[in-house]
């Protein structure tokens, strides 16, 4: 259930991104999901990959600041309604988000990226209500 | 005017003669009540009575800002506490501050000496003297004041900052003499502008500046734009505060009020004197001062001597301008900031110290630090939220340490460069 995520710290420059997607490219590692929070000086790009471990050595290699954080992965119908329901659920059980992002491949169903205070609660809570969280090994398959 | 003639043009040898005399004396007393130099005199093989004139003076070894730490706070005291009436303290190379403690006496001579250099500025008992410089440990503000109050001007302890009253006052109360840092008075000269208030609208005539280095285009713009003449006065706490010596009307070098503290350059590679008219660092021996009396004294600062009769009259030594540092103190606003500072901070945040480098500027006519700190792994968390209240806790931990606040930024690892040697943790980009 528990999913690598792999975070990078960015200054706000030009260039850097490119840099870190294309270190990975060249490791053959493919990114499955990601996202880039920014404040006005600095970012931290958070993405699901491949092989987090193998990511996480070669961009410190580089000189990154990287680490792993877990996370986990809500699959949900891609209708009008069902995220509500689910951070409903969340919410009533006194659940925080430190933050989401999510894709969508295809029109059955959308995938949520969730970082919570309490990683086992959270779980705990969404399982109870028949909610499906994606796999780690799904997950680094793309 | 010329406070007291006396001293201010005494010849060379009634200079030496009272040198000799009052150094003779300072030796014994540091001698048998500063454990700590007796046993750097007893090193050297000397005894007090192995000094027998000014010219022994090099035979003495030094003292330095960390003898002053290591007794950190009164181990370097002569006197006790029943003795001492103030305490003032410096920014010290790391954490501790460094502290200085004044007799009755102590703040006497101080008064003299900031009083002489009132009058070398042309300041007498009619004048309205605004002192702009902070009250409080920093000697500035203190030091000023109590000369001013000697001499019998009036003074305006009105403190730094508070940019808007400080204009007010000074047209409402028609001040004529304005004490605070060069940069302060040129900040001012820009607040004056923005708000239509014209220099003819004040009746200012003298500025007493000091407490950072500033350059002669400084002068002259300061000068220019306030319509004043602007002196340089000199001093460091460890040695007294300001006066230590002070410019006269002439503007040709500070006058070192030599029968309290004597001067000499020494080369900061060899230590070894260096002949009058060299440039080299500065050294104090302090032979008056009750409280905290210090041979020999490094001050770190770069200038040279000049032992002419000065046009105004004055036989007292002049010094020029500082040129520079032989260590890597950097003043900003007026406050000493070592980099050392700056890491036993970050040190104390984590486990190893980051890379960080401090970056000067002069914006306008202030200096602004600005501290870019590589996030590390130590540092790194996923959440901006962590990022920014790490930020903030260095920028607030700094602001307390230092006493100014620093622009304190976020950088990827190996964004500073890496250097052989001892790493570069500093740029000055304000060309003084």
């Amino acid at each position: 259930m528990i999913i690598k995520q792999l975070s990078v710290f960015l200054e706000n420059k030009t260039g850097r991104l490119n840099e870190v997607t294309q270190i990975l490219g060249n490791a053959g590692i493919n990114m499955s999901a990601f996202s880039v929070a920014d404040t006005s000086e600095f970012g931290i790009l958070r993405m699901i990959v491949s092989d987090p471990e193998k990511a996480l050595s070669i961009l410190k290699e580089a000189e990154f600041s990287v680490r792993l954080t877990d996370v986990i992965c809500l699959n949900s119908p891609n209708e009008p309604g069902s995220l509500a329901r689910a951070l409903n659920i969340l919410s009533g059980e006194n659940v925080f988000i430190e933050y989401l992002y999510a894709y969508s491949m295809d029109n059955k169903s959308a995938n949520i990226v969730l970082k919570p205070d309490n990683i086992e609660k959270c779980i705990e809570v969404l399982t109870a209500h028949q909610l499906e969280l994606v796999k780690a090994s799904d997950m680094y398959k793309f | 005017m010329i406070w007291n003639e006396k001293m201010e043009c005494a010849d060379r040898d009634e200079m030496r003669a009272v040198q000799t005399e009052r150094l003779k004396e300072t030796v014994n007393r540091i001698y048998h009540n500063v454990p700590s130099y007796r046993q750097k005199m007893q090193e050297a093989g000397l005894v007090p009575d192995d000094i027998q004139s000014v010219d022994d003076l090099c035979k003495l070894p030094f003292t330095v800002k960390t003898d002053l730490r290591d007794n950190y706070p009164f181990g370097t005291f002569t006197v006790p506490m029943s003795e001492i009436v103030r305490i003032h303290a410096s920014s010290g190379t790391t954490g501790k501050p460094t502290v200085v403690g004044y007799t009755r006496k102590d703040l006497n001579t101080w008064a003299e000496v900031v009083t002489r250099s009132l009058c070398m500025a042309g300041v007498h008992r009619e004048d309205i003297v605004q002192v702009a410089y902070g009250y409080g440990l920093f000697t500035g503000g203190l030091g000023l004041h109590y000369g001013c109050e000697n001499l019998g001007a009036s003074v305006i302890p009105i403190s730094g900052g508070n940019t808007d009253k400080q204009l007010q006052l000074m047209q409402d109360f028609g001040t004529t003499v304005l004490a605070c840092t060069p940069s302060y008075s040129l900040f001012l000269a820009e607040e004056m502008e923005a708000k239509g208030i014209k220099k003819e609208d004040l009746k200012l005539r003298v500025g007493i500046f000091g407490a950072e280095p500033w350059t002669e285009n400084m002068r002259k713009e300061i000068e220019a734009k306030l319509g004043i003449k602007a002196i340089d006065i000199y001093g460091l706490s460890e040695i007294m505060g300001p006066g230590v010596s002070c410019e006269c009307e002439h503007q040709t070098g500070m006058h070192i009020n030599e029968d309290h503290f004597i001067p000499e350059i020494i080369d900061p590679k060899t230590l070894q004197p260096l002949p009058a008219g060299e440039i080299g660092e500065l050294v104090f021996t302090t032979i008056t001062k009750e409280g905290i009396p210090l041979i020999r004294y490094r001050t770190r600062d770069l200038t040279r001597l000049n032992y002419e009769k000065c046009a105004c009259g004055r036989t007292l030594v002049r010094m020029e301008k500082c040129k520079g540092r032989s260590d890597d103190m950097l003043i900003i606003r007026g406050v000493n900031v070592f980099p050392s500072q700056i890491e036993s901070v970050l040190l104390e945040m984590s486990e190893t110290a980051p890379h960080y480098l401090l970056i000067v500027e002069r914006q306008g006519n202030l200096d602004t630090l600005k501290l870019m700190v590589e996030v590390q792994e130590q540092f790194f968390s996923d959440e901006i939220k962590k990022l920014e209240e790490l930020r903030k806790k260095i920028t607030h931990k700094l602001q307390s340490t230092l006493g100014i606040s620093v622009d304190v930024k976020l950088v990827e690892p190996k964004t500073i460069e890496r250097t052989a040697g001892k790493a570069k943790r500093v740029i000055d980009n304000r060309n003084l």
